[in-house]
Parts: structure tokens; C-alpha cells; sequence
């Protein structure tokens, strides 16, 4: 059987469509998924896995699976909605049974795929625990040892007696979560758990996720967080369409997934001059955005970025400057910059010619999402003679360095690191001194 | 069968089973009165219409005392599938979310009877000493004979909530299935109205060895039930095991069809 708490081999789930509500979500989602794609790509249709699709109201949930886990891995598990994410946990817990090959499960399985469910709105949160603690499999002696810490950890005990009725959303979420994190499998299967909760009780679940590593228990840990599966997850899976597309280091996985859900529009050429964006006055020729060091293709908040726009300036002796609209994806304008460090030719009059401008943006300034960048020609340092909005648009990805312990998103327009100092200006009783 | 496997969830079983009475009768204005009331209203009504107007014999015993010994298991029993054919489908829930074993939730729907069946039960000897009728040793042999009870009652609830993840048709079948099943049982009437040779054709019914040997345990009625006794303990035991084997078959869809 080998050192490997998990072995799955060649695993397939066949649905029917129609015969359950959950697959209808699945389908619809599916349906979407190809539809965009015939809009952007119609060749990618004549790819081999497009002839799975739904064909003949069968489809493949999850199609020739397979990977092995040693004891004491961290595996993370992304892809989009309706990539089988979901169906692999479901069969690994035992909940449904695949349709080809096998997954062989040495230890006890504990699994999150829904917290709360089995909890009974009548009984108290006492006579939930116990029985919710039942149904995951813990023994009676089990459930008394960690009662008052699953208790502690929900942050209950005023209401340990109250039905769960009564219950507020985040305090019944909590204690289903408190009761399955004491669970103790020997793997443990997490679906999501991070949308629930506020920031401190995600650090304490997430922290849970790290003990149960760290005492030898294998964590399959599905999510869309991005930020949480880096740095988590040693390890990364990418399912799409209910195949494993990708398995290796989880920084490399997810970069790569990244890369592929994103509608870049990094970089633009009109080599015919006649059809190009513009005017009379200026036309376009080229805008690129790319990250300074040419080694990396991702854009994180740390890289350095370079914005090039090549331009036809069409009128003798014209004065002219470059103006951009940086815009995050709320609409909001992070700033306007303007060629205002460049000397060159600031102020004096361009002739007639190509032109080309580069902008540099220091890394750690843009805050992750999508940026879009309008460009403006001005003339006269007054006039804007040309514009035109989403001339560039680019993914800006989270660095998972530097956050401490905090997953949750990085609020604000920009996210530059400023230079910080504290002091300690002496003990309280000085207060009065001063 | 994986017998290690529901010995291990043995206590998921009884708290599934505390579960469904803690909700049984929640939000009844009678409670668990109920548990006592149902056989005793059926057993009026028997008595009058039936005892009295249709003047069915009853083995020399006073006729409502006659009816109540055989309405105690057959209420449970229909009670039993009544409540797990539906157990599956009410716990979609569970099943979709959690794996344990599929076995415990119509297991524990049938447990969950005992406590109506007990109550049922000392009203039964309540009535007898009201009868002047005191129970001797072989009082004993209702242990076995609930085991058929619970034995047929378990097994049809595998087939029923089973086939009613699939076929929501048994929802339908069953008030029907009931009321045959009465009839073809005998409550109302004693066996003694068939020639012997045909009661053990009879007893392939595994309700007709339990109910009439109630009253022999308990009234010392006329009829000497061994025979029904054995041939309805092995129906009960096919039942069983048929409807055991029918619902392991059926459990690894149960998540992806309920």
C-alpha cells in the first residue's frame, strides 16, 4: 500500500444532467463556461475534451483523475465552479461513489464540506454538539474530552443552552466549525471554510489547518483564496473541466492558474495606420504593459511594471504630453499620471513622426485586481485632443509574503509599503510627566 | 454486511434514534399521549363496529381486549414503515453533506418506536389486570416475539426507504400497502376462522405469527401459534435480509439520486 495516506487512481463520476438539482448549477455553469469560449476561441471546441460535454445528457464530473498524497501533506485544490473540485471531496469522504477507478483512503477521513449541516434548529448548542459530533463520527468520550474547548473556540458559552434557532448566523456558523475542528482524522477534507467568519476566527481555523499538518494529518483544502491556498498548500491541484490539468509546487500552480483566468489586454499593435485608434492629430501604434524584469510573466503587487504607448504625432510643431487614467476594478481611479519626470521633450515642440513614451510603475504601489489604464493625448497642456479608456488592462496578483496572518482582502486604491518606525517613549506612569 | 462498521456508529444510532422522538411529538398539543391514543381509538372503533354490529368471534375473549393485544406490534410496525420509508428522502440533508453509515437513519427511525411501543405496551397490562386477567411466565415469550416485530418492521423499512430515494411513488403505494397489510392480519379477526393447514400459508405474513402469538403470551388464547410463530420468524428473517441486501446496493447512489 506504500507511505501514501491517499492513492487515487484513474477516478471518473458520471452524472446524468437533470437528475439533481446541484448538477443543474453544474450544467448551466458548464453551458456558460462553453459558450464564452466559442465567443473567444472557437477553435478550442475541436480540442479533444470538448467531445466529453454534454452529450447524450451524461457528463463527466470528474474524468481520469489521479494523484497520490503522503501522510502530513497540504494539498490545495483550485479550478473554477464546476471543475469536479467539489465531486473529488465528495467521493473521498464516501458520500458518493465513483464512476470509474478508485480512491484508496488509509485512516480516518474527517470532512468540512459544509458546516452546520446535521445540526438540529430545536436542540441547544449542548445537544448539537453531541450530536453533530455523532454524525461526523466522534465517539461519546471523544465529544466530553473536547467539549469546553469547542465551546471556547465557537465563543459560545453564554448560549450553550439556547436552542440554535436562536442563534446568530456567525455564532451557529462558528460552532459548527468549532465542533468539526475538533474532529481529529487522520485527513482531514476542507471545502471552503474561509468565506464564513470574521478575520480573527478565519486565523483561528486556518491555524487549525496548520496544528493538524503539523501532527502528521494529511489536508485537502479546497478554495478560491488564492492567497490562503500559497500559503497553506505545499502542494497544488488544478482541476478543469473535471480533469487534473496541473500538479507541482502550489506558487507554480497557482500562478499558472492565475494566468489563465484572466482577460489581459497586455499588449496592442495597429501596424496599419489607416484603421488605427485616433485622429487627424495623433494615431495609435502600439501600447504594452510588461513586468520590468523580463524573468517573471505574473504581475504581482511587488513587481515593477513598465507601460509603453508608441503614437503618430500628425501636426508640425506640436506640444503635446501623454496623460493615464489608472483605474481599479470598482471604477475608482487609483491616480492620473503624467510624464512629468521627462525633459527630453517636455516643452518643446513635437514634429511630425512616431513617438514612443514608457512609464514606470515601482512595484508595491497598485493593490491587487484588475487595472485598467485610459489614455489620454493632450495638447497645450489644456487640450485633450485624444482619449480612449481601457487601452491596457492587466491582473495585478497577490503576494502571499508579507501579510502576516491576515487573508482576508487588502482594502484601499493603491498598497504601497511605507517606511514605518515606533518608539517607546517610556513606561505609562510617565504619561503625567509630559 | 459490514456489521464492524454500525457496531462503530452505535452511537450515532442512538442519538439519531433520541433525535426523532425528542421531535416526534413537538409541538403537539397531547404529546406523547398520542403513542397511547392511536391504538386505543383504533381498538373502539374495532370494538363497535366490528366486536359488536359485524359479531366477529374472538377466541372467547372480550373483544376490545382481543384487538388491543394485536393493535400494540401492528401499530408499531405500521408506525415503523410509515416513518422510515420517508427517512432517506427526509435526511437528503445528511446524506449529501456527511458519510457514515446509510443503515443507521432507517435503523434509528424504527428504534425511535420502541418508546410509543413500550407505553402501548403497559397499557396493554393495565387492560388485562382491568380484566381480571393476570399475565403468567409465558409473559417471557414477547421478547422473541418483538424481535419479530422489529425484525420485519426494519426490513420493510430498508426496502421502503430505499426504493423511495428512487421511486417516489412509494409514498403513494404505502397508505394501501398499509391498510391490506391489516387486513390481512389477524387484528380484527381471529386466525381461527382458516383451516389449520392453511394458517402456516397464512403466517408467510410475518405479522400474523407476532399477533397471534401475543395473545397466546399474554390471554392464553386457544390457538397453539408455534407453527405461524416459526414460519413468520423466517418471513421476518428474508425480509431482513432482502431488504438489507436491496439497500446496500442502493446506498452508494443514494447521494447523487435523493
Amino acid at each position: 500500500m506504500g507511505d501514501f495516506a491517499l492513492e487515487v487512481r484513474g477516478l471518473g463520476k458520471q452524472y446524468r444532467l437533470g437528475a439533481q438539482r446541484e448538477l443543474r448549477v453544474t450544467l448551466r455553469e458548464a453551458l456558460t463556461q462553453a459558450a464564452g469560449r466559442v465567443v473567444r476561441t472557437p477553435a478550442s471546441l475541436l480540442r479533444p475534451g470538448a467531445k466529453d460535454r454534454p452529450d447524450q445528457g451524461l457528463f463527466w464530473a470528474l474524468h481520469d483523475v489521479s494523484f497520490t498524497a503522503p501522510a502530513g501533506d497540504v494539498v490545495g485544490i483550485i479550478g473554477n465552479n464546476g471543475a469536479g473540485k467539489s465531486t473529488l471531496l465528495k467521493i473521498l469522504s464516501r458520500i458518493t461513489s465513483p464512476t470509474t477507478g478508485r480512491a484508496v483512503v488509509h485512516g480516518r477521513v474527517g470532512s468540512l464540506l459544509e458546516v452546520g449541516t446535521g445540526f438540529h434548529s430545536e436542540l441547544t448548542g449542548r445537544e448539537n454538539i453531541a450530536l453533530n459530533g455523532a454524525i461526523l463520527g466522534m465517539r461519546r468520550a471523544e465529544i466530553a474530552r473536547n467539549f469546553d474547548a469547542i465551546v471556547t473556540f465557537a465563543e459560545i458559552e453564554d448560549f450553550i443552552d439556547t436552542p440554535v434557532k436562536h442563534y446568530s448566523t456567525g455564532m451557529y456558523l462558528r460552532l459548527a466549525f468549532a465542533v468539526a475542528a475538533h474532529l481529529q482524522p487522520d485527513i482531514l477534507l476542507v471545502d471552503e471554510v474561509l468565506a464564513v467568519g470574521d478575520a480573527a476566527f478565519q486565523k483561528k481555523c486556518l491555524g487549525r489547518m496548520e496544528d493538524a499538518s503539523r501532527a502528521g494529518r494529511t489536508v485537502l483544502f479546497v478554495s478560491h483564496n488564492m492567497t490562503a491556498v500559497q500559503s497553506l498548500c505545499s502542494r497544488v491541484l488544478w482541476l478543469k473541466d473535471g480533469r487534473l490539468l496541473d500538479d507541482g509546487p502550489a506558487k507554480h500552480v497557482v500562478s499558472s492558474y492565475l494566468q489563465s483566468i484572466t482577460d489581459n489586454v497586455t499588449d496592442q499593435q495597429w501596424p496599419d495606420a489607416a484603421t488605427a485608434p485616433g485622429n487627424e492629430k495623433v494615431r495609435l501604434r502600439r501600447v504594452a504593459v510588461r513586468p520590468e524584469r523580463t524573468d517573471s510573466h505574473v504581475i504581482t503587487t511587488h513587481t515593477p511594471l513598465q507601460l509603453e504607448f508608441e503614437y503618430f504625432n500628425l501636426q508640425p510643431d506640436a506640444y503635446l504630453n501623454l496623460s493615464l487614467h489608472v483605474f481599479n476594478e470598482h471604477g475608482v481611479m487609483a491616480f492620473n499620471a503624467l510624464p512629468m519626470t521627462e525633459h527630453q521633450w517636455q516643452g518643446r515642440p513635437f514634429p511630425v513622426g512616431r513617438f514612443r513614451d514608457v512609464c514606470h510603475i515601482p512595484g508595491d504601489l497598485l493593490n491587487d485586481g484588475v487595472y485598467s489604464i485610459e489614455l489620454l493625448i493632450v495638447q497645450d497642456d489644456a487640450k485633450v485632443i485624444f482619449r480612449k479608456r481601457d487601452v491596457l488592462v492587466f491582473a495585478v496578483h497577490d503576494a502571499a509574503e508579507q501579510r502576516g496572518a491576515w487573508f482576508g482582502d487588502w482594502e484601499g486604491a493603491v498598497r504601497p509599503i511605507l517606511p514605518w518606525t515606533t518608539e517607546f517613549l517610556g513606561a505609562t506612569d510617565s504619561m503625567n510627566n509630559d | 454486511m459490514d456489521l464492524r462498521e454500525i457496531w462503530e456508529h452505535r452511537e450515532l444510532l442512538i442519538f439519531l434514534a433520541g433525535r426523532d422522538v425528542k421531535v416526534r411529538y413537538r409541538q403537539t398539543a397531547l404529546g406523547i399521549i398520542w403513542a397511547a391514543l392511536q391504538p386505543l381509538l383504533t381498538m373502539a372503533v374495532f370494538s363497535v363496529f366490528l366486536g359488536r354490529l359485524g359479531g366477529i368471534p374472538s377466541d372467547g375473549l372480550p373483544y376490545p381486549l382481543f384487538s388491543f393485544t394485536a393493535l400494540v406490534p401492528w401499530t408499531f410496525f405500521a408506525h415503523s414503515l410509515n416513518e422510515s420509508s420517508n427517512s432517506i428522502v427526509g435526511n437528503q440533508q445528511l446524506i449529501t453533506k456527511i458519510y457514515f453509515p446509510r443503515l443507521a437513519i432507517p435503523t434509528a427511525t424504527v428504534l425511535a418506536g420502541a418508546i410509543d411501543f413500550l407505553i402501548a405496551f403497559l397499557i396493554l397490562i393495565g387492560m388485562m389486570l382491568a380484566y381480571g386477567i393476570v399475565p403468567t411466565v409465558r409473559i417471557i415469550w414477547i421478547v422473541p416475539l418483538t424481535l419479530i416485530v422489529f425484525t420485519s418492521a426494519l426490513g420493510m423499512g430498508l426496502w421502503l426507504s430505499a426504493l423511495n430515494v428512487r421511486y417516489r411513488d412509494v409514498r403513494y403505494v404505502l397508505p394501501f400497502l398499509t391498510q391490506l397489510w391489516l387486513l390481512a392480519t389477524p387484528i380484527a379477526y381471529p386466525s381461527s376462522l382458516l383451516d389449520t393447514a392453511w394458517r402456516s400459508v397464512y403466517a408467510i405474513n410475518p405479522m400474523v405469527g407476532v399477533v397471534e402469538g401475543f395473545r397466546w403470551a399474554l390471554l392464553d388464547s386457544a390457538t397453539s401459534p408455534g407453527p405461524m410463530i416459526a414460519v413468520s420468524s423466517l418471513a421476518a428473517l428474508g425480509l431482513l435480509l432482502s431488504g438489507a441486501l436491496y439497500f446496500r446496493r442502493m446506498e452508494a447512489t443514494f447521494a447523487d439520486i435523493v
